[in-house]
């Protein structure tokens, strides 16, 4: 398996995806090497780690993000800084240098910067290759992105055997933006292990908004990067319309982004800077404490492959509201469910979950109840059922 | 007959500002409701109001009143006239007593003048006529507790005027009232005259000669400029070759001298010599703000409809309510005036006033070409969105301690 981070060097929902996933595969009759661009100890003894460093170079370094620049120690003790593009490269010849080496069946590849070490894989060892797509450039960014990322993607989904796709969403976006016939691209949604969720300490975080709840106020969240596809500027437009009906209500918004600043401004010239919280990027307890203070978490993305923290929030007690254009939306019934762009909707049901603690109450239980029967085991069914349809065809 | 009695002669009125905020530390949402202490930065932190009243004591205010007091005892003709905000006369008091007592020596001399203002340096004039007439009172007595005196002419914050301020001024029994010599107001007038404000029965009109103060405040140690270096005699002969005019209205900043200005531009030679080549030509002198209101007579009526200030290119207020982050967080604060009053609560309160210190607004500003490099420079926080933030935790922890009281807002 090619992958590009695991946690706890995550920078977002791919490490846990790639994680969970493993780990509910490694229960089967399936020996899994997951080859990262990095090494470091994950604590994991499920499967096997391999850290694909390029020859010459003894360390790489993660400075933050995904797409930060790596510094590479090189064996003679001199140091190099590389941008995403190298970095994309060097794992590709570092993978197909490992691959020389090493029996395997079948190669799964997560996301665009490890899609040109398995198309190299074919190349050499003509295995097929599954290419598991947990989102694709335009979720990122925004319109057709990086014209390099969308070259890469386009040719390694055509060049592929399979390809997963982590919602019906993502799926059409797939057929939609490359032209992949619908019947190569089988969708695999994401999941949650409810047993995973770190439990709450007593003493939320939040003291300022839970006494600001004792006084009747409520409170409505999302957390998540500031960025385009977040669709956060409709959030707050929805806001100003539901501090029109119910002022007691605030907004916590937990992240930070490109958009920060923009949002900031928005949420004062719209006259809600009152009712609205930035809190900056928070992890841990804080994190946590900002699903469970709420009364309502919102996923307003415009697209969102599949969207994991709706799920946490219903682990941590808080009824959700997504957009249709989400991965999520396709298997959580119980959810309230707008279009991104349908902000008088958005503030509508808003409106109706702050007015109306019956309704919160309802929602949540009925969707903690879905939350707890889910399972990465039926994706990993499903991933195991396609090798060996694969491996069928190869034989 | 006042009038011949300076026919020919020529006065500097020099009036300084003193101030410093009560800066917010970095004060996050999960210290709301939990901690009230937002002016309480760690010493070594940028917005440590301890650590800048320090330094700037150390760099400005001991240095230049040395030197203003050795220029009182050498010239008998040298006066000028100070404003000095409650808050930084509060800070002085808790952190550097030493130059707290060296304003009192100027003062002492009976050629300082000190001039009214709010104690807050805030913006009330605009929000709540009250509140502002409180802090104007707070600041009086004050200045009687400190200095002895009681102001006799008024400067709003920032010299921000208007038709209303002159009316409420001159209503309030003030014989004078500071403002910008601003051009569009003054049109082909020179602010080097004694004016009278429209709508008004007794009250005089002094107005900034921004020329002349900006290149003391502003120029001094550019090089790039032509007139560079500026030196006291050079100076002296500009304003001694300007016929038009009975007194030179040089108002700035106090910080020019040793912190705008640092000490290395040469500024405080400038300040010792000025007064001796001023005054080596008998019809010149040096009046207070009062002084030169009771020797001279008004020329003309000006008339201002608009407010004017004394600050950046536009001279107006948008370096404290040009954006939405800025005008709706002081309207939320002056919000809950009604209910922070009633509750008694001194300590609720004065935080309350302490965060209408116009300068909290100012760190808010958005204005980023030519004016944005002196709100830089002036401004504790990286961007102005942290100014922002800051102040709404802080102004949410206000709410809290309303609702502590048994107050909703």
């Amino acid at each position: 398996m090619l992958g590009w981070e695991l946690p706890p060097y995550n920078s977002g929902g791919l490490g846990v995806a790639c994680y969970q996933l493993c780990k509910s595969l490694s229960k089967k009759d399936l020996d899994i090497e997951f080859v990262v661009p990095y090494k470091a100890d994950h604590g994991i003894d499920f499967m096997t780690i391999t850290a694909a460093h390029p020859q010459g170079v003894s360390e790489v370094i993660r400075s933050g993000i995904a797409y930060d620049s790596y510094k590479y120690i090189l064996k003679d003790g001199t140091e190099e800084y590389l941008d995403i593009y190298a970095q994309v490269q060097l794992y590709e010849h570092a993978v197909a240098k490992l691959v020389e080496e090493t029996e395997f069946d079948i190669v799964h590849a997560h996301d665009w910067l490890t899609f040109r070490a398995a198309l190299r894989v074919k190349e050499v060892k003509g295995c097929p290759i599954i290419l598991h797509v947990h989102s694709v450039e335009s979720d990122r960014a925004g319109g057709r992105g990086n014209p390099l990322v969308h070259e890469i993607e386009d040719m390694a989904m055509h060049a592929a055997d399979r390809i997963i796709a982590v919602s019906e969403h993502t799926r059409k976006v797939i057929h939609r933006e490359y032209d992949i016939p619908m019947n190569k691209i089988e969708v695999i949604h994401n999941s949650i292990e409810p047993s995973g969720l770190v439990p709450l300490c007593p003493d939320n975080s939040y003291r300022y908004l839970e006494a600001m709840k004792a006084q009747g106020y409520r409170v409505v969240v999302n957390i998540g990067r500031l960025t385009v596809q977040k669709g956060l500027p409709n959030l707050l437009q929805a806001a100003k319309k539901v501090v029109q009906y119910n002022p007691k209500t605030m907004f916590l918004i937990v992240g930070s982004g490109e958009q920060y600043y923009e949002l900031l401004t928005l949420a004062a010239e719209l006259g809600i800077g009152q009712n609205v919280l930035f809190t900056d990027f928070q992890r841990g307890k804080r994190w946590r404490d900002a699903y469970a203070v709420a009364d309502l978490f919102v996923m307003p993305s415009v697209s969102e492959p599949f969207g994991l923290t709706p799920l946490e929030a219903i682990g941590y007690g808080t009824p959700a509201l997504v957009t249709h254009q989400s991965g999520v939306s396709e298997i959580l019934s119980n959810c309230l469910k707008v279009d991104f762009w349908d902000i008088d909707e958005m503030a509508n049901q808003i409106t109706a979950v702050v007015q109306n603690d019956a309704l919160r109450d309802t929602l949540h239980e009925n969707a903690y109840r879905e939350y707890q029967k889910m399972s990465w085991d039926d994706a990993s069914h499903k991933v195991e059922k396609l090798y060996k349809d694969h491996l069928a065809v190869a034989v | 007959m006042i009038m011949e009695r300076n026919e020919g002669s020529k006065a500097i009125v020099l009036y300084l500002h003193v101030h410093q905020p009560y800066r917010i530390r970095h004060y996050t949402i999960f210290d709301t409701a939990v901690k009230h202490d937002y002016f309480d930065a760690a010493y070594e932190d940028q917005e440590s109001n301890e650590r800048i009243l320090k330094k700037v004591a150390e760099k400005s205010y001991l240095p230049t009143n040395a030197r203003l007091l050795q220029l009182l005892n050498d010239n008998p003709q040298f006066k000028l006239s100070l404003s000095i905000t409650g808050t930084v006369l509060e800070q002085l008091e808790r952190w550097s007593p030493e130059a707290l007592r060296s304003f009192q020596e100027l003062c002492a001399t009976g050629r300082v003048e000190i001039v009214a203002e709010t104690y807050h340096h805030s913006l009330a004039f605009f929000y709540s006529r009250a509140e502002f007439e409180t802090q104007v009172d707070m600041h009086k007595r004050k200045v009687q507790e400190l200095f002895g005196q009681t102001p006799q002419v008024f400067r709003n914050t920032e010299l921000c005027y208007n038709n209303d301020v002159a009316y409420w001024a001159d209503q309030a029994g003030y014989k004078g009232i500071l403002a910008e010599g601003w051009d569009p107001v003054l049109n082909w007038r020179s602010p080097n005259y004694v004016y009278r404000p429209s709508y008004t029965s007794n009250i005089r009109l002094l107005m900034k000669n921004y020329k002349l103060s900006d290149d003391i405040a502003f120029r001094f140690g550019d090089q790039n400029w032509s007139e560079w270096p500026l030196t006291a005699d050079k100076f002296a002969g500009w304003l001694g070759d300007e016929q038009d005019a009975t007194n030179f209205n040089l108002f700035m900043d106090y910080e020019t001298f040793g912190e705008h200005q640092w000490e290395e531009s040469g500024i405080f030679g400038f300040l010792s010599h000025l007064p001796g080549e001023w005054l080596k030509n008998e019809h010149h002198t040096f009046m207070t703000v009062s002084e030169v209101i009771d020797n001279n007579e008004p020329v003309d009526t000006v008339d201002v409809p608009q407010t004017i200030t004394w600050a950046d290119t536009e001279r107006d207020l948008s370096a404290w309510l040009g954006n939405a982050m800025q005008t709706s967080s002081i309207q939320a604060l002056y919000d809950l005036q009604a209910d922070i009053i009633k509750t008694g609560d001194l300590v609720l309160i004065e935080d309350w006033r302490r965060l209408q210190t116009s300068d909290h607004f100012y760190y808010m500003c958005t204005k980023y070409f030519n004016d944005g490099d002196i709100h830089a420079y002036f401004s504790p926080y990286k961007t102005p969105y942290e100014a922002y933030i800051n102040f709404m935790n802080s102004f949410h922890d206000l709410k809290f301690r309303l609702s502590e009281k048994g107050i909703t807002v």
